[in-house]
This record gives structure tokens, C-alpha cells and sequence, in this order.
């Protein structure tokens, strides 16, 4: 299998006027395709750290990182936001729909910066409005929505332009029980369908529905252990 | 398309805080009304000026009797006779003396009362020569205007000026009909067409000729002699008047030519009325210099207060964006890691700055046509917009836009995307 994702000895260093502060300490990670990994660890471990190195948001320091086989680490700005744009889908804690966009505009915009014409981008959108079961609540604003609801208009986004990895931080961490099994669930059927997802969680829940679970600890993986 | 979408985005955000946008465009709105509205202003004083040039024709110099300063302790005998002004000799002198001249028409005022039947009117008796038609620009509405056989043969007949005859005739036709002016009689032979310009300005020609009745000089000079009779509160005083004006027209409207004339006939005043002051010659074409010289001013004045209103509003724009990009970090944030590259935020910004402007823009110039005519009814003033007024605020209002729209996006634009995340 390919290693849709490989970091090769991957540190982030904060510095805070004296102090360094080392969130991620030389990480070595490869995610093959159609992998489900869940990262898990306590507070202040470098997990946020090391998803938003994952998806583009941010650079290592030191180390290198791969993203579908193309070195990505020293990447300008502009070809950062296309490789997010193109190869990568995020969904957040806190859902981060625009507010004042509507279910089916909020889906669009990762299509918009892609350039997609407009037409093909509503059709787009409408479709995976329905794939996530929001078929009746198109036009509605995040406001109008339940935040399970919420949380799947973000994975419709994710997916517009149908991205090799999905990335995920605390998915479900806003929601009850019931809801964030829904999510689970949703998240389940991405990744039966053959889509590679990286999800953060507190939950260990989520750890056994994926594939493989990474521990971190003090910026680095402390452990990892596979599902049979 | 890319631009439609982006409009429309920025219009669906900007409508999210309707109020907001509204007030923060206010400075825009009022710099550009205020901008056209003074333009407007400015060009209808001009406009005035100049129509009332052409009338007074820019190859004319007016000479008019003026009557000086009254001598220390005077005013004590009431039969005392002042007088001064233009001499029928000073005619006789400027046809000799003055080079590149085509005509130099006299005119005598005597102030009477016009009446046909019951009807009266308060008028002008001018006593003049043939060539006034031509040189004052009137144009006649019926009949002739006087000849010289009528001056020859010192006919008693007169053309009436157009609201003399509305009001002495109705819609009647005056030609042939007999009228009294004071207690002489005279026939009508012509009337003129309206000229209705207020009442003419410094040295106007204007609008006094539709009050006037003119009928040849050595007729009036017969019939009246060279004493006009003045009542000056209560107490009654005459004035010996020869020429109430002398009208000379150069040979061309070419300002050498103007103003050689106009030297002439200074040197010539100054030699025949030596320190009197009873003689003023007024020079239309200097008059256009004036206006223009004031309009340049007004215009520079104009551009200050412009720059200064649209640079107030375009501030108070840029201070709302700032604010709204803090306002919008998490916002930003999510565009940034959904695929939005610097320039996208960028655009997004500015196209709501813009947008914002450019409404703004479009409001003032609503204002900017709405306001000119209410000072127009109010004020009477004359206002004058002209096309390329809409066109250069509204330009400058989106210019405004971009400059002051170009910080707040790039402070949006370089927002750390993990950052941005996190805000809040
Ligand atoms: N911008 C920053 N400046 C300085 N230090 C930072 C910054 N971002 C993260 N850190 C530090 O890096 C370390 C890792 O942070 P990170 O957010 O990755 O933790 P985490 O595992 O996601 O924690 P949590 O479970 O609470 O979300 C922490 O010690 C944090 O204080
Ligand atoms: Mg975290």
C-alpha cells in the first residue's frame, strides 16, 4: 500500500521569548491509504499540533512531510492553500460553518476556490447535502441547525473536493452521546467507502472503530496500536 | 462569474449589519453629494454669468452716467439742478477719437408712465438710435424697429419692450396703436421679444429692455429736454442727465481689440470728466474674467472640502473593516483551511470595502441630483449637474474604497490560518 501521508522526523517548536516550548518532538508517521487512524493523548501532547501540520495549515520546523507522495514541507503560502483546497478536508470541534451562509453556500466554498463554475458546484453541493441526509435543509443557515446536523454539513464540506485524507479534531466533542455516534457513524461509512481519515479524539470510542490508534505524549508518539 | 460571486458575497455579509454598513458609508454618502452639489453650484453661477455676459455682448463697452458723491453740506435749496453724466459731446468725442469701433449708440432714460386706455404701466422711456437693436443683441417681435427718418423727422413713434406691451396690450397687436407716456403721445411700430433676465445685472442690458419704450433720441430730447424730475424722499430735486448710456461696440470680441478700446475710452473719460466720477465703464469681457477667476477659486476651495470629506469617509470605513476583520477571525480562519489563499481573503475583503464605497458612492450621487434642485427651489439659485460630476465621484468614491479597503484585507489576508483557528 501507499503512504498517502509521511512525516519523517517532523518537530514544531514554539518560541516563547526565552523558552522553547517543543510541541512536537521528531515525529515519524505513515498513514497508508484508506487508513482510519485515530490520534489519541492527553491534553497539551501536540495532537492539534501535528493534524494542523497534516493539513497544510502550518509547517514543521524541522522534518519532512509527503502528502500523496509530493514533499509539501516548504511549500509556499499560496501552494499550501491549493494542497488543502485540493487533497485535504477538515472538520472541527465547533463545526465552523459561516454563519450567515446557507447550508448548501457553505459547502460550496471550498468548491469556489477551486474555481468550480457555479452550476456544477450547486449540483455538487445539493448532492452531498443528501448523501448527509440534510436533503430538507438546504437553505437553511448553521443557526436554524441541531449541532449534529451542523457537524455533518461540515463533513459534506470536507468532502467537496473530494479530498485524499480527512482530517478531523474532536468531531464529536460538542455533542451528546447519541449525536456523536451518529457522527461515528457517518465517519464509518467515509472510510468503508475507502477514504483515509485522521481523527483527534478524547474518545476512546473512536479508537475502536479505526484501524490504528497513535498515543501522543509530550510532542511525541508514545505508543500505537492496531485493530485486527 | 468569479466577480458576480464575490459581489455577491460581500453583499450577503454587508446586509448582515445593514445598519452598520449604512452608517459606515455616511461619510461617503455626504462627501459626494456635498461634492456634486457644489459643482452644481458652481457651474449654475458661472452658467449665469456667462448667459448674462452674452448678453451684455463680449465686444461691448458700456459707458452709463452715474451720479457722484453729493458735495459737502448740499441738499439745502429744493430747486437745486445736479447736473452730470455723459454730454451728448463726449458722444461727438468717441466716434471722432476712438479707433476699431463699428458702432456707439447713445440712450436717454426718462422714467414715465405708459398708458392705453385705463391700463398704465410704470416704464422707461429710452430715447435711442437705430443700431441699439443690434448692439443691446434684442430681437423684435412684431413691427419695425426705429429708423433714421424717425430721428431725422423727430417722429413720434416707439417700439415697446415685450412686458410693456403684455401690459398694455393683452395679447392684442400693439403695432399701429397709439399709447401716452407721460403726456406725450406716440404711435407704436414694433415690439420686442422677451429677454426676461431679471433685471440685467451691474450694467445690464437685460431684462430693462422689456420694460422699456423706445423711441427715437432727438424726439425725446424735443419733447422732454435734458431735466429729469427725481423725488428723493418726499423732497422733489432735478437732475440734468444729457446721455444716460453710451454703448460701444468694438470691432471684434478679440481681447486686444477689448481692451484697447477700453483703454481709449478710459484715457478719454478721464480727460473730459476730470476727477467728477460721474462716468463708469463697465467691460463685460473683464467681467467673464472675473467669474472665471472666482469660479477657479471656488473650484480649488470645492476640492479641499472634497478631498477632506471623502478622506473622513473613507477612514470611517476602513476603521469598521478593521474592526469586522477581528470580528471575522474565525471566519477567516475556516476560509484559510478550507483552500482560500491570501489573495481570495484579500478579494473578499476589498470587494465589501468596495461594494461599500461604491453604494456609498451611488447614494451620494442620488443625493448629489436630488439637492442641487431643492436649492434651486429654495434658493433660487442656479444649479447646473453635469454628467462628468456623477462620473468623478463616483470614481473617486471607489477609489476611495480600494485605498482605504487595502489595509484592513491585508491585515485579514495575513491572519497565521492556525491562529485564526483558534480565536475566540
Ligand atoms: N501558538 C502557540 N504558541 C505557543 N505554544 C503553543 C502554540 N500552539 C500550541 N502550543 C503548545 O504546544 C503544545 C501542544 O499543543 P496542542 O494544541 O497540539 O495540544 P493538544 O494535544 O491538541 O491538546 P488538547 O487536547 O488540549 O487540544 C502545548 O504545550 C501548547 O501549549
Ligand atoms: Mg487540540
Amino acid at each position: 500500500m501507499t503512504a498517502i501521508v509521511r512525516l519523517e522526523g517532523a518537530t514544531r517548536l514554539y518560541r516563547m521569548g526565552e523558552h522553547t516550548v517543543r510541541a512536537l518532538d521528531g515525529v515519524d508517521l505513515e498513514v497508508p491509504e484508506g487508513q482510519y487512524l485515530a490520534v489519541m493523548g492527553p491534553s497539551g501532547s501536540g495532537k492539534s499540533t501535528l493534524l494542523n501540520l497534516l493539513g497544510c495549515l502550518d509547517r514543521p520546523t524541522t522534518g519532512r512531510y509527503w502528502l500523496a507522495g509530493r514533499d509539501v514541507s516548504r511549500l509556499d503560502d499560496a501552494a499550501l492553500s491549493r494542497e488543502r483546497n485540493r487533497r485535504l478536508g477538515f472538520v472541527f470541534q465547533s463545526y465552523n460553518l459561516i454563519p450567515h451562509l446557507t447550508v448548501l453556500e457553505n459547502i460550496e466554498v471550498p468548491l469556489d476556490y477551486a474555481g468550480v463554475a457555479p452550476r456544477t458546484a450547486r449540483e455538487r453541493s445539493t448532492g452531498l447535502a443528501r448523501r448527509m441526509g440534510l436533503g430538507e435543509r438546504t437553505d437553511h443557515r448553521p443557526g436554524q441547525l441541531s449541532g449534529g446536523q451542523q457537524q455533518r454539513v461540515a463533513i459534506g464540506r470536507a468532502l467537496a473536493n473530494d479530498p485524499v485524507v480527512l482530517l478531523a479534531d474532536e468531531p464529536t466533542g460538542n455533542l451528546d452521546s447519541a449525536t456523536g455516534l451518529e457522527i461515528l457513524d457517518v465517519l464509518d461509512g467515509l472510510c468503508a467507502a475507502g477514504r483515509t481519515l485522521i481523527v483527534v479524539t478524547h474518545d476512546p470510542k473512536v479508537a475502536t472503530r479505526a484501524h490504528r490508534t497513535i498515543h501522543m505524549l509530550d510532542g511525541r508518539i508514545d505508543r500505537e496500536e492496531r485493530r485486527a | 462569474m468569479r466577480i458576480r460571486r464575490l459581489v455577491r458575497m460581500a453583499w450577503k455579509s454587508l446586509w448582515l449589519h445593514r445598519l452598520r454598513s449604512l452608517l459606515t458609508v455616511l461619510g461617503i454618502v455626504f462627501g459626494v453629494m456635498s461634492v456634486i452639489s457644489m459643482l452644481a453650484i458652481g457651474e449654475g453661477v458661472k452658467e449665469e454669468a456667462q448667459a448674462q455676459i452674452r448678453q451684455l455682448g463680449a465686444s461691448n463697452l458700456i459707458l452709463a452716467s452715474v451720479k457722484p458723491p453729493e458735495p459737502e453740506g448740499g441738499n439745502e435749496g429744493n430747486a437745486r439742478v445736479l447736473a452730470y453724466g455723459l454730454l451728448r459731446r463726449d458722444l461727438e468725442a468717441i466716434r471722432l477719437a476712438i479707433p476699431e469701433v463699428r458702432h456707439v449708440v447713445p440712450r436717454r432714460d426718462v422714467p414715465v408712465e405708459a398708458w392705453v386706455g385705463h391700463r398704465k404701466v410704470q416704464a422707461t422711456c429710452m430715447g435711442t438710435e437705430p443700431e441699439y437693436l443690434a448692439v443691446a443683441g434684442l430681437r423684435l417681435a412684431g413691427g419695425r424697429f426705429l429708423t433714421r427718418t424717425d430721428g431725422a423727422e423727430r417722429a413720434a413713434v416707439c417700439v415697446l419692450g415685450a412686458e410693456v406691451a403684455r401690459r398694455l396690450f393683452d395679447h392684442r397687436d400693439p403695432v399701429g396703436e397709439l399709447i401716452k407716456a407721460g403726456t406725450h403721445t406716440y404711435r407704436v411700430v414694433g415690439t420686442l421679444a422677451a429677454r426676461g433676465e431679471g433685471t440685467g445685472g451691474t450694467a445690464g442690458v437685460g431684462g430693462e429692455s422689456d420694460m422699456a419704450v423706445f423711441v427715437p433720441l432727438p424726439t425725446l430730447q424735443e419733447r422732454t429736454g435734458d431735466l429729469v424730475r427725481v423725488v428723493t424722499s418726499g423732497s422733489m430735486s432735478s437732475e440734468s442727465v444729457e446721455l444716460h448710456r453710451i454703448t460701444v461696440q468694438a470691432v471684434s470680441a478679440d481681447e486686444p481689440v477689448v481692451q484697447r478700446v477700453a483703454q481709449a475710452l478710459r484715457a478719454l473719460i478721464r480727460l473730459r470728466h476730470d476727477r467728477k466720477e460721474d462716468v463708469r465703464l463697465t467691460v463685460p469681457q473683464e467681467l467673464l474674467r472675473q467669474a472665471r477667476e472666482s469660479k477657479r477659486i471656488f473650484t480649488i476651495l470645492l476640492a479641499c472640502i472634497a478631498a477632506i470629506s471623502l478622506l473622513v469617509g473613507g477612514i470611517g470605513i476602513m476603521n469598521i473593516m478593521l474592526a469586522t476583520v477581528v470580528e471575522r477571525t474565525r471566519e477567516i480562519g475556516v476560509r484559510r483551511a478550507l483552500g482560500a489563499a491570501r489573495r481570495h481573503i484579500v478579494a473578499q475583503f476589498l470587494a465589501e470595502t468596495v461594494l461599500l464605497s461604491v453604494g456609498g458612492g451611488a447614494l451620494g450621487v442620488g443625493l448629489g441630483l436630488l439637492l442641487p434642485q431643492v436649492v434651486t427651489w429654495t434658493l433660487g439659485m442656479p444649479t447646473l449637474v453635469l454628467p462628468e460630476f456623477l462620473v468623478l465621484a463616483f470614481g473617486i468614491s471607489a477609489l476611495v474604497g480600494v485605498v482605504f479597503g487595502l489595509y484592513p484585507a491585508a491585515r485579514a489576508a495575513d491572519l497565521d490560518p492556525v491562529e485564526a483557528l483558534r480565536h475566540e
